[in-house]
């Protein structure tokens, strides 16, 4: 019953953190890697991430319905995913660039249309008290958290599934894999691609509608700290696993949430490097799981990226 | 027998083509860029336009703000001069099929790093501080971005990637020092560095409102074009660009162009960011993190990747960029109209890319196709 938890209160508030971070990484990684399965990569989901927090607050202000919000994020996300897609599928036009110029293009037009958004309150997305069990106040609001990070799971199982049992599936790493031998089997590589790229574009738009519709919960110029970007890269940490997706995630969202909870105990000094954990989190794995030699283990083949 | 018919100098149609094949493809590499700029402008309008704007307002205020006078004109070349460095830094790379888009790492750690070093050097006469500032800030960007090519060499991990984590780890670095260790007391309402001495400034080229940084990075950008098309430095470099395993089976030294390339590029952001606190500034705080290095990025892209093409279109992207606030008070648009208009530029420029070899094709259409 005792608030005072003393250092106990810095595991349960990463948690809590965890659960409440993880969700737009999640999202995104999982976007992210269908989109990478089929050979193509999409930086500019940094750009959609942003957008569709725009688009999610501004539907949920508009219809007082915030999971109307999350689904014009969703179908604003895969306008940006079919755009990237299609313009890739013209010869000679570089993925990883026009991901760069999206990522522009997407902020600018976020920042365009959602300045009157930034007064208004929006109607926030409701959580589920997992934790009404216990009680220990701190914990109860740990786990505190989004149906989205629910759906966010079974997303990741699901997506395991398709890759390892379905026909779908079975496409979708071909083309990735090699677009000779789909070619050859008569599967379509474009369409194939266009479709991967939009349901990436799709999930980082319903994670930009979680930024602003649940956690932070606001809409302004820098809801996003680079989650867009980070996700890609989890993806490759990730070696294209959905569920090790889903890992990572959680792993991101207690290195983001670290620094706020020792904040909250009054480790207040080194703020900002504690803010950097994340990306050197990253940078580290990246470091320790790659090799000059071999191309990563787990990487579809037509990827740029890993070439 | 054949090879003679087919040159049939005699049959008066096959008149030899006006332009050589690398005739062609220079007048291509102007071309494209140019109707790709003019498409994205275009596309812009319209976009203002369905905004119940006027484009040609818009257009004429940015002519106005950013080009029509001398005054506008010194502000946009004020404006272009971080921009000229931090676009080298993706254009160098970009010579070795990298793309670099961490820029922003070096450029806030070149100006910290010259925060830093500037008061150490209190006893000497300010030219000799100026320039220990400069080598402080090119060594920091330099060994910044060198790590995201050394990453790339040794370990094999995507610089894109990398150097973007690396903006993310610098900037957290300069806001840990300039709000903790490196904190001026007197500056309460923006932490910042302890501010640089009037001697240690960088000032303005004579007659005119435009500080030197300006006449160095167009400086920059010349020599790194020269060095790349004159020298067999830059050729190794291009060979390598062009294909890495020709390139390590002709014995050029691959790893090593890749370290001198991202290192130079580190030091020309870094550079930058080091006349960014010496010209403009007076000292480090988070407004270095502005996005210098990113729309570094955009200009590299639209001077296809080309040093001395960086020029023009730094220029221009510095111009709508003074004209940018103006404009905004004008027509009262959101600031980030700018942020859309450069957007749309870069979309425009990048898909323009699939013209090439197909706006004027070749005679000999194998080679065209191929390149």
């Amino acid at each position: 019953m005792n608030a005072d938890l003393g250092l106990w209160a810095v595991p349960i508030a990463v948690l809590g953190g965890m659960l409440r971070v993880s969700t737009p990484f999640l999202f995104v990684s999982l976007g992210e890697c269908v989109t990478e399965k089929s050979g193509r990569i999409n930086l500019g989901l940094e750009g959609t991430l942003v957008f569709g927090a725009m688009a999610g607050y501004g539907g949920s202000y508009l219809t007082g319905n915030p999971w109307a919000g999350v689904l014009l994020a969703g179908i604003a996300g895969t306008l940006f995913g079919l755009l990237h897609a299609a313009l890739c599928s013209l010869p000679r036009v570089n993925d990883i660039a026009v991901g760069i110029a999206l990522m522009i293009l997407g902020s600018g037009l976020a920042f365009f249309f959602g300045k009157p958004l930034i007064q208004p309150a929006a109607p926030m997305l409701p959580g589920l008290s997992l934790g009404a069990w216990s009680n220990v106040p701190q914990l109860r609001s740990a786990l505190e958290v989004s149906p989205l990070f629910l759906i966010g799971v079974a997303v990741a199982v699901i997506l395991l599934f398709v890759f390892k049992r379905t026909r779908i599936g079975l496409i979708l790493r071909m083309v990735g894999d090699s677009a000779d031998a789909a070619r050859a089997m008569g599967y379509p590589i474009v369409p194939v691609r266009i479709a991967a790229t939009a349901f990436g574009g799709f999930m980082a738009g319903v994670a930009g509608a979680y930024l602003s519709l649940y956690y932070p919960g606001s809409w302004n110029e820098h809801i996003s700290s680079g989650q867009g970007l980070i996700a890609v890269a989890l993806v490759i940490f990730a070696r294209w696993n959905p569920l090790a997706c889903l890992g990572a995630a959680l792993i991101f969202g207690g290195a983001g949430a670290l620094g706020p909870a020792l904040q909250s105990v009054g480790v207040t000094s080194g703020y900002y490097l504690f803010y950097a954990a994340p990306y050197v989190l990253t940078l580290l794995i990246l470091f320790l799981t790659s090799s000059p030699r071999r191309a990563l283990e787990g990487a579809p083949r037509e990827l740029s990226i890993t070439k | 027998m054949s090879e003679i018919t087919d040159r049939a100098p005699l049959s008066g149609f096959q008149v030899r083509p006006l332009l050589g094949e690398a005739g062609r493809r220079r007048l291509e590499g102007f071309l494209i860029p140019l109707i790709a700029l003019l498409a994205g402008l275009a596309l812009f309008g319209a976009f203002i336009a369905a905004n119940g704007k006027s484009p040609v307002e818009f257009y004429q205020l940015v002519y106005r703000g950013g080009f029509g006078t001398w005054f506008s004109l010194q502000n946009t070349m004020t404006r272009a001069a971080p921009l000229l460095l931090t676009a080298l830094c993706v254009a160098l790379p970009a010579q070795l099929g990298l793309v670099v888009i961490g820029g922003e790492g070096a450029f806030v750690l070149g100006g910290l790093a010259a925060a830093v070093v500037g008061p150490l050097f209190g006893f000497a006469p300010g030219s000799l501080a100026i320039l220990t500032m400069a080598l402080a800030g090119i060594c920091a960007g330099g060994v910044w971005i060198g790590l995201v090519g050394a990453m790339r060499h040794y370990r094999g991990i995507n610089e894109t990637i990398s150097s973007l984590l690396m903006a993310y780890i610098a900037i957290a670095l300069m806001n840990h020092f300039v709000e903790g260790p490196l904190k001026d007391p007197a500056s309460l309402n923006k932490p910042s560095t302890v501010p640089l001495p009037d001697p240690m400034r960088v000032g303005e080229i004579p007659g005119m409102d435009v500080h030197w940084g300006f006449a160095v990075g167009i400086l920059a950008c010349l020599a790194a074009g020269f060095v790349l098309s004159r020298t067999t430095f830059g050729f190794a470099a291009r060979i390598a660009g062009g294909n890495a395993r020709a390139a390590a089976v002709q014995g050029l030294p691959v790893g090593r162009l890749i370290l001198a390339f991202t290192a130079a590029a580190g030091a020309a952001a870094g550079l930058a960011g080091m006349i960014q606190v010496a010209a403009v500034q007076g000292s480090a705080n988070a407004s270095l993190a502005a996005g210098y290095g990113y729309t570094g990025i955009l200009i590299a892209f639209l001077a296809r990747q080309n040093p001395v093409a960086i020029i023009p279109m730094a220029l221009l992207i510095g111009g709508i960029d003074a004209a940018g606030g103006f404009i905004q008070r004008r027509m009262d648009l959101p600031d980030a109209t700018v942020l859309v208009l450069q957007g749309i530029l870069f979309v425009a420029i990048l898909v323009s890319e699939t013209l090439s070899g197909r706006l004027l094709p070749s005679r000999n259409a194998k080679a065209g196709g191929a390149s």
